[in-house]
């Protein structure tokens, strides 16, 4: 073989074109998700629903803002939401959240247009659950709850795993704070180690029945949730959002929480 | 002697060792971007009674290097919006061509452009969450200032994730920890936007980008500052951080060469 200058092969001179690619595989390391913290509640009664949300949007140690809505309406007329009979709340990955939130919006406003009538709860909620197991390998980040009127007029409530699990329930507490939210609820709202007193001998009492609660006492509790969550976790503050659904329609309540 | 051109320029394997090809892979996967090169640091946003200021300094970084310290970070869009970049430069540029061809296409539309900011933001945050949905990320964190469709003062921050959130006073970057605090102490959250005029606005961005001269390692002393207004767009892209004093510094303890 002819030597060049210095060189003794082709092989060993840099060129780019000549030289065999094998160099290894690099692993992606962008991470396609974030946490945005807060937390989301929801709690159903005899003939309404309520979902609420903290207002607080954080990345790590950051605030984002003190006021990004993590429940929604879903089928309304227009941006505002109007005429709409669904509701929604997604806590994890905003991002995701919001991109859910416009998905299942679209399809229950289809449903009506191709129907001719509103999507039931059951309905949307099968199809949320589908929705999200479509992204089963590249999940949507969220816990979703979603909440309206069952065909008795009865409140019903569902919620979600990321990957679409979901199941009908009295009350769910989802985010970062739900450890400390769902204990309460489970006591409060379903009287979890709750007996009746001298309904029998030693500890072989009598457990508390549930039954759905007034729409004032559920209110209050949702507050008492937010407030005590507020306390203990550095992602839940700012502001409350409740939504309340009934037979009459979705009434929207905003009151602040400490933005400590 | 070297015969080969394609030799020249590069390092010399005799000297280097062999040269590192890694980069140049033609096989296997697509290799996108798995972190950003040359960035901008900071941008800065505050709305004020009819309408919104933001500032940036020029300067793109290459890691710690001040690489080009004349980038013109903010962007105008139409005659009612500007985008503030953060990250990538590259990516900048592109989306900045993606600007421009909308603009373009609006301006032949019978009604010239009426995309007001609001309209911007959504789609610039459809890009993001587009991209990083196919791991293709564009590197931004960017402000959008301008107007929504009722004609209210509109500042809306989106990134790399897709992640959007809007509050009266927003940063990106080293701002968020420096320009914030000093924003929010300016312009407290509940100040009603009548109390804050368009000179106060421009002056605390001013001070914050002074701030940010001082303490941020990635910036810049000159500096770009936009207002929108109804009246228009107002941008100075030549700004000089003024007045600066950095006594300050004697009494900094603990870095250096002093003893104590």
């Amino acid at each position: 073989m002819t030597s060049f200058g210095r060189y003794t092969s082709a092989e060993t001179v840099g060129y780019s074109f000549s030289q065999p690619t094998s160099a290894p595989n690099k692993e992606h390391s962008f991470y396609p998700y974030t946490d945005n913290g807060g937390s989301t509640l929801g709690i159903s009664g005899s003939d309404f629903a309520i979902l609420a949300g903290d207002t607080r949007s954080v990345a790590g140690y950051n605030i984002n803002s003190r006021y990004v809505p993590k429940v929604f309406k879903i089928g309304g007329d227009d941006e505002s939401g109007d005429g709409a009979h669904i509701l929604l709340s997604v806590v994890g990955f905003a991002a995701d959240g919001q991109a859910l939130k416009e998905r299942l919006d679209a399809v229950v406003k289809m449903y009506k247009y191709q129907h001719g009538k509103p999507m039931s709860v059951r309905a949307c909620a099968q199809r949320l659950s589908t929705i999200l197991y479509q992204k089963r390998f590249f999940p949507y980040y969220v816990h979703a709850i979603l909440a309206g009127l069952d065909e008795e007029g009865k409140g019903a409530l569902y919620s979600y795993d990321p990957v679409g699990s979901y199941e009908r329930e009295q009350c769910r507490a989802a985010g970062s704070a739900a450890s400390l939210i769902m204990p309460f609820l489970d006591n409060q709202v379903n009287f979890k180690n709750q007996y009746i007193p001298g309904s029998g001998e030693g500890h072989a009492l009598e457990p508390k029945k549930a039954e759905p609660l007034p729409r004032e006492t559920v209110e209050q509790l949702v507050r008492d949730a937010f407030t005590s969550a507020v306390e203990r976790h550095i992602e839940v503050g700012d502001g409350l959002q409740m939504m309340v659904i009934t037979k009459s329609g979705i009434e929207e309540i905003y009151s602040p929480l400490k933005k400590d | 002697m070297e015969h080969f051109p394609e030799a020249w320029g590069r390092p010399r394997n005799d000297i280097y060792g062999p040269y590192d090809h890694s980069y140049l892979q033609t096989t296997g996967p697509k290799a996108h971007t798995q972190s950003p090169a040359v960035t901008g640091t900071s941008v800065i946003g505050v709305k004020f009674n009819g309408g919104v200021a933001i500032a940036s300094d020029n300067l793109a970084s290459y890691g710690s290097l001040a690489r080009f310290t004349d980038v013109k970070r903010l962007r105008v869009f139409g005659d009612s919006a500007i985008v503030g970049f953060g990250g990538d430069v590259s990516d900048m540029q592109h989306i900045d061509r993606l600007l421009n061809s909308i603009d373009i296409r609006e301006n032949y539309s019978s009604d010239g452009n009426l995309l007001n900011a609001k309209n911007l933001h959504t789609y610039l945050s459809k890009v993001f969450y587009k991209r990083r949905s196919e791991f293709n990320p564009l590197w931004n964190h960017i402000l959008v200032a301008g107007f929504d469709g009722d004609g209210k003062p509109f500042l809306s921050s989106a990134d790399l994730l897709g992640t959007t959130f809007s509050a009266p006073h927003l940063a990106t970057g080293f701002g968020a920890h420096l320009a914030i605090p000093i924003l929010r102490r300016l312009f407290p959250e509940d100040t009603p936007l009548e109390n804050i005029s368009k000179e106060q606005a421009v002056e605390a961005l001013r001070e914050c980008i002074k701030v940010l001269w001082y303490r941020d390692a990635r910036s810049l002393d000159k500096f770009s500052i936009a207002t929108v207004t109804k009246d228009g767009i107002e941008v100075k892209e030549d700004e000089k951080v003024e007045a600066q004093s950095w006594a300050f510094a004697e009494t900094i303890r603990g870095y250096g060469a002093q003893v104590n």
